[in-house]
């Protein structure tokens, strides 16, 4: 029976049972994309000292909820249909007990829904780490796990994919490296997820009743091992993406599979110990664990995306040069297709990613700079560069090629989406800048009102401070805007956008499986190797990168330099 | 999007090299993958708490 349709355009192959799950979890992504969002442009209107919009309550349930519902739903009801796409498309494969599929992506509904309703009845304000004693109701912690087992049985299904791929002989060779990348992915969320089990089943029946007590620094060491090491499944996907754009736009091949499959290595074994930068100022533990987690062994995951922030440029910049993009260091960048919002949004976030995200997020996991910062309103800024531009920016615009590939719709308002990336990009920049400066001046995070202004004590931050609040703010409104723009655009698409295929229907853009007559192919072509070609002298080629490089790296040692030299002036030795 | 494993070039009839038969083995990069972080952080991380003394 024909299963399979190959897309016109891309020339990609969907399974129907494959592509409704990948449509079915993105839409649910975007649904949470919108609320997180919104509640997001709460939170930064109300550190904006002189707006102030929310009063307490509302402002702990607001960030409560755009944290969850962006650091968790958001991205891994994404990163599934990531997975279902790197497994099925790429690998031309069926998916693995699609039926089964559907039960996990029913648990993650159910689980995220009862989470949500936990927020919106006002007794589970615990925001995104939840930590105890704060007590939320029983169904918030009922509600991430079952999310949690959802999302696990999506891990698993790819993996059963992958068996059946092999089994099948759908592909020659070793599995594709954007489908290896997504397999980093499910590693990273496999630890993850049973971190979360480990220590949420627990808080559960602590919640209940049944439990007297749990130990604070127990829940705090264990829980970030789920905190943390989730945006490490970010850090994977995204990657992955950034080298399936690369390749999509310019049919760019990596400049060598085997360093980008070690560098994909040490993420798998190294990436989920800087878990740790979370607990360098907690008492309990030693200064060895802090230091070989944070410092040793996470320095190898940063080498790791230093390669793939070498290795992703560096084959576009060689794919641009073979089309005759020569002059001088950066004609090839120079020349890129600016205007297309997969290609910018990749960009963009490749760029945020590493320059912002990586090195602030090396500095403050080192134990001695991190006391500067810690849990000051660095850290937000921080988390906003690695996954606010970092994933969800390549997320959508990986989107944007997906909905005329996957979804058979054209976008609409070209204009808006040519200049969505650049928005969003330039609002969460703004964003992320003030709120490392701010938290360098000691601004705290998660907090209501840094005037202070019923307490009893005090207390006035520097006017630098809170002239980056207000600043900070703005850029909030800006990546608001363009966040907005993108789900519009993205659910007008679905809804609005003409069918570049008869068989897709309004139903179709959200899970449904398009017409019967689409699917015409039984059995797709095997994926075959592409001739091998001498790649030994890339380094070469890509100067424009090699300069790209040495400017990161320029970069990486001033600012720690500076944040060194910081330490030093407020905490004199001798 | 075409393929181009490098890689494989040791693929045919020269013996897959060790690295590359860990690279291809999802499953044992899941059993690293989570052993590490466990042994590294977890585990080590739950020593160090349990062996703090209780408060007398």
């Amino acid at each position: 029976m024909a299963m399979f349709r190959q897309c016109p355009d891309s020339g990609l192959f969907f399974h129907k049972s494959a592509e409704s799950l990948m449509k079915a979890h993105a839409v649910l992504g975007v649904v949470y994309l919108l609320i997180g969002g919104v509640l997001g442009l709460l939170v930064a209107l109300t550190r904006m000292p002189s707006l102030h919009v929310l009063n307490a309550e509302d402002f702990y349930l607001a960030l409560s909820i755009h944290g969850t519902a962006i650091l968790i739903f958001w991205i891994i009801f994404f990163e599934m249909a990531v997975l279902y796409f790197a497994a099925s498309t790429l690998l031309r494969c069926r998916p693995a007990t699609p039926g089964i599929g559907w039960i996990g992506f029913l648990l993650m509904v159910i689980g995220s829904t009862l989470v949500m309703v936990a927020f919106f009845r006002g007794n589970s304000s615990v925001m995104f780490t939840s930590y105890v004693p704060m007590p939320a109701e029983p169904i918030f912690y009922l509600g991430l796990i079952l999310f949690a087992v959802g999302a696990l049985i999506g891990c698993f299904i790819f993996l059963g994919t992958l068996v059946i791929a092999k089994k099948e002989n759908t592909y020659d060779g070793s599995i594709p490296l954007v489908t290896f990348g997504a397999l980093t992915a499910t590693v990273i969320a496999i630890f993850t997820i049973a971190s979360g089990a480990v220590i949420l089943i627990p808080t559960l029946l602590w919640s209940l009743g049944f439990i007297n007590h749990i130990d604070p620094l127990m829940y705090r060491t264990i829980w970030w091992a789920l905190g943390h090491s989730s945006q490490q499944i970010n850090v994977s996907a995204h990657v992955a993406i950034w080298y399936a754009i690369a390749a999509i736009i310019f049919g760019a091949k990596p400049m060598s599979e085997k360093v980008s499959r070690t560098a994909f290595l040490l993420y798998i074994l190294f990436l989920q110990l800087a878990s740790a930068h979370h607990i360098l100022a907690d008492p309990g533990v030693s200064s060895t664990w802090k230091v070989f987690n944070t410092s040793y062994a996470m320095y190898l995951a940063v080498l790791a995306s230093m390669i793939h922030g070498l290795t992703v440029p560096g084959c576009i910049e060689i794919a641009q040069r073979k089309k005759g993009f020569n002059n001088g260091l950066f004609e090839w960048l120079q020349k890129a297709p600016w205007a297309n919002p997969v290609f910018s949004g990749m960009f963009i976030s490749l760029i945020i990613f590493g320059f912002i995200g990586g090195i602030t997020g090396v500095v403050m996991g080192t134990e001695q700079i991190n006391l500067i910062i810690h849990n000051t309103i660095f850290v937000p800024g921080h988390f906003h560069a690695t996954v606010a531009v970092g994933t969800t920016l390549a997320f959508m615009a990986i989107t944007y090629f997906l909905i005329p590939v996957l979804f058979r719709r054209q976008l609409i308002w070209p204009n808006a989406c040519k200049w969505q990336p650049y928005i969003f990009g330039g609002g969460m920049l703004i964003l992320s800048l003030l709120l490392l400066g701010a938290g360098t001046l000691g601004v705290p995070r998660r907090h209501w009102d840094i005037n202070f202004s019923d307490a009893a004590l005090q207390f006035q931050y520097a006017g630098t401070a809170i002239t980056m609040m207000g600043i900070a703010g703005l850029g909030g409104l800006m990546a608001a805007v363009g966040g907005a723009m993108f789900c519009l655009i993205a659910v007008g698409s679905l809804v609005f956008g003409k069918r570049l295929d008869p068989g897709a229907s309004l139903f179709s853009s959200f899970g449904f499986p398009m017409a019967a007559s689409c699917y015409n192919i039984e059995r797709p072509g095997k994926l075959e190797l592409a001739p091998i070609e001498q790649t030994g002298d890339s380094g070469v080629q890509a100067k424009g990168t090699f300069v790209l490089a040495l400017v990161f790296l320029a970069s990486f040692v001033v600012y720690f330099f500076i944040n060194a030299k910081y330490l030093s002036s407020i905490w004199p030795m001798g | 999007m075409q393929r181009n494993d490098n890689q494989s070039a040791t693929q045919g009839d020269e013996p897959i090299p060790p690295m590359q038969q860990l690279l291809d083995n999802p499953f044992m990069l899941v059993f690293i993958g989570v052993l590490f972080p466990t042994v590294f952080y977890i585990l080590w991380g739950i020593m160090e708490i349990i062996s703090i003394p209780a408060v007398k």
